[in-house]
């Protein structure tokens, strides 16, 4: 079959996950085709972070496999360090380097990881950061920065090293509203582009609009899974139902 | 109960104005009772003598000054490559390191500094028949160094855990190894909570360097404080003691006004 000879971009696996006696992830089945962006929602504690995670390997999984385009990074023996380079990943709290200018964020690992020249880097810097529309911060420290132009920068820092994919944790919501806007835009554009994108999210309306694929997780399962629309305007489960209902509906 | 209820009370301010006026009034007593009692002859001969200055310089500041610097750059050098590696031994996940460290640290954080020295000078060569290079400073520096070590280990794990846990995962993300995330990301932001707790620890090894009186250095490996005793030996007075107390403060002083600057600092940073 023609499905089968695709990789997915990302492949999970009966991924379980628990922290000593509370398990958060209770066998979860799910993947993202490349060029799709897939978008994760459901209620607080249900485990959205810990899977997103567990795709890079900031979380131990503790049983299940995750194929990266095919390639094992739960293998013991896996080049995480090399895997994560093509998976970039956009957190809550932006997590700038605040010791660093905005410049050196974006080239810092393209130097000491990718082994880019500075010329390199600093070109590809250059780019990206016009890219989220931030050339004009290139010299400034993060902590002179808003909210929202410091989650651009960080989203540029993960772009700077064209990884294959990107995760997000919900990018906006440590965002004061007004600033929302500005970092959607920028992930629209990544979609526009064609990124595969992974996406935890409580903003209903770029899910609908953004999104391929819809996932709800719930308790650690994943209760819904299908195309972005059909799960907000017509859920199978009443958990899903319930928690749509408190979005008011698109 | 009944005496409070029926004496009329004094008001709190009233109060407070009459304490004052009482720590004054004993201010004022001390200050006359030192001039009118105290030998200030005496004081001076024993305490400032110009003589005995005399005697004491240049020597007290080209050679015992400057052993004290030498010894404590040297220990501090020393101690913070030593307090680098057992602070990454502690938060290692390798537990026979973390065991390691902790033995170590808890030990000569325990133990007077004196005794560490004293083992590190005799106890040493006295059990192995080899001893440290260096003489007085490589011995003494070492001692100190050991000890100092103990402390600024702490304080660096501590600066290292105050680095937000957010750092170390987003350089991971981009696929630094666990070092070089350490070395580029989190040591950096950890040096600057660091920076003034260790001036402290400097401050402290200028002043423990006195202790190494014990190991019985010559002339010309005297630092500051042994300097002074052997002086008021000859001069049979206490002013070498008043010389080395002003040269200390000289040090120290502006070293203490730098910690207090940083600190101010790193507080409006966050
Ligand atoms: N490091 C950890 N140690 C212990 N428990 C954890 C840890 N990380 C997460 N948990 C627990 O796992 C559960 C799922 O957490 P997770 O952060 O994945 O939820 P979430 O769906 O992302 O929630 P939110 O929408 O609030 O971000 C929660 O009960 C949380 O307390
Ligand atoms: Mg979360």
């Amino acid at each position: 079959m023609l499905a089968d000879a695709t990789t997915h971009a990302i492949d999970v696996r009966q991924l379980h996950k628990s922290f000593g006696a509370l398990e958060v992830l209770k066998g979860i089945d799910f993947n993202v085709d490349p060029g799709e962006v897939v978008c994760v929602i459901g209620p607080s504690g249900s485990g959205k972070s810990t899977l997103l995670r567990c795709v890079n390997r900031l979380e131990e999984p503790t049983s299940g496999t995750i194929l990266i385009e095919g390639e094992d990074i739960t293998d013991p023996d896996a080049d995480v360090d090399s895997l994560r380079t093509r998976i970039g990943m956009v957190f809550q709290q932006f997590n700038l380097f605040p010791h660093l200018t905005v410049l050196r964020n974006l080239t810092i690992a393209q130097r000491k990881v990718l082994k880019r020249s500075e010329e390199e880097a600093d070109s590809i810097a250059r780019a990206v950061l016009d890219r989220v529309g931030l050339s004009d911060k290139i010299d400034e420290y993060p902590i002179r920065l808003s909210g929202g132009q410091q989650q651009r920068v960080a989203i540029a820092r993960a772009l700077a090293m064209k990884p294959d994919m990107m995760l997000f944790d919900e990018p906006t919501s440590a965002l004061d509203p007004e600033l929302v806007g500005e970092v959607l835009d920028v992930m629209r554009g990544l979609a526009d582009d064609g990124m595969t994108m992974m996406v935890v999210t409580h903003e209903m309306g770029f899910a609908a609009e953004v999104a391929d694929r819809l996932v709800f997780m719930a308790d650690g399962v994943v209760v819904e899974d299908g195309p972005a629309r059909q799960v907000i305007t017509n859920p199978t489960t009443e958990r899903a139902r319930q928690f749509l209902r408190m979005f008011g509906e698109t | 109960m009944a005496d409070s209820t029926t004496r009329p009370k004094m008001s709190p301010r009233r109060r407070s104005e009459l304490i004052r006026y009482v720590l004054y009034g004993l201010l004022v007593a001390a200050a006359i009772a030192a001039i009118f009692f105290a030998d200030w002859g005496r004081i001076q001969r024993n305490f400032f003598n110009i003589d005995s200055m005399r005697e004491m310089l240049p020597s007290v500041v080209t050679i015992a000054a400057r052993n004290t610097v030498i010894y404590t750059v040297a220990s501090f050098s020393l101690g913070i490559v030593g307090a680098l590696g057992l602070a990454l031994m502690k938060m290692s996940s390798v537990k026979p390191y973390k065991w390691i460290a902790t033995v170590y640290i808890e030990l000569f954080r325990g133990l007077p500094a004196l005794i560490t020295i004293i083992l590190v000078a005799f106890g040493l060569p006295i059990a192995f028949g080899w001893r440290i290079p260096g003489g007085t400073l490589g011995t003494g520096s070492l001692g100190l160094a050991i000890v100092a070590s103990a402390y600024m280990a702490e304080t660096i794990r501590a600066g290292v855990e105050a680095v937000p846990r957010g750092q170390m995962e987003a350089a991971r993300s981009l696929g630094m190894s666990h070092a070089r995330a350490m070395a580029s990301i989190v040591l950096p932001q950890a040096f600057r909570i660091i920076v003034p707790p260790l001036t402290n620890e400097f401050v402290l090894l200028i002043k423990d360097t006195s202790l190494l009186f014990v190991i019985g250095t010559t002339p010309l490996t005297k630092e500051l404080t042994k300097f002074a005793r052997d002086f008021m030996t000859t001069e049979r007075n206490a002013t070498p003691l008043t010389v080395a107390a002003i040269l200390y403060l000289i040090i120290t002083l502006p070293l203490t006004r730098l910690v207090a600057q940083l600190e101010k600092r790193t507080a409006r940073a966050r």
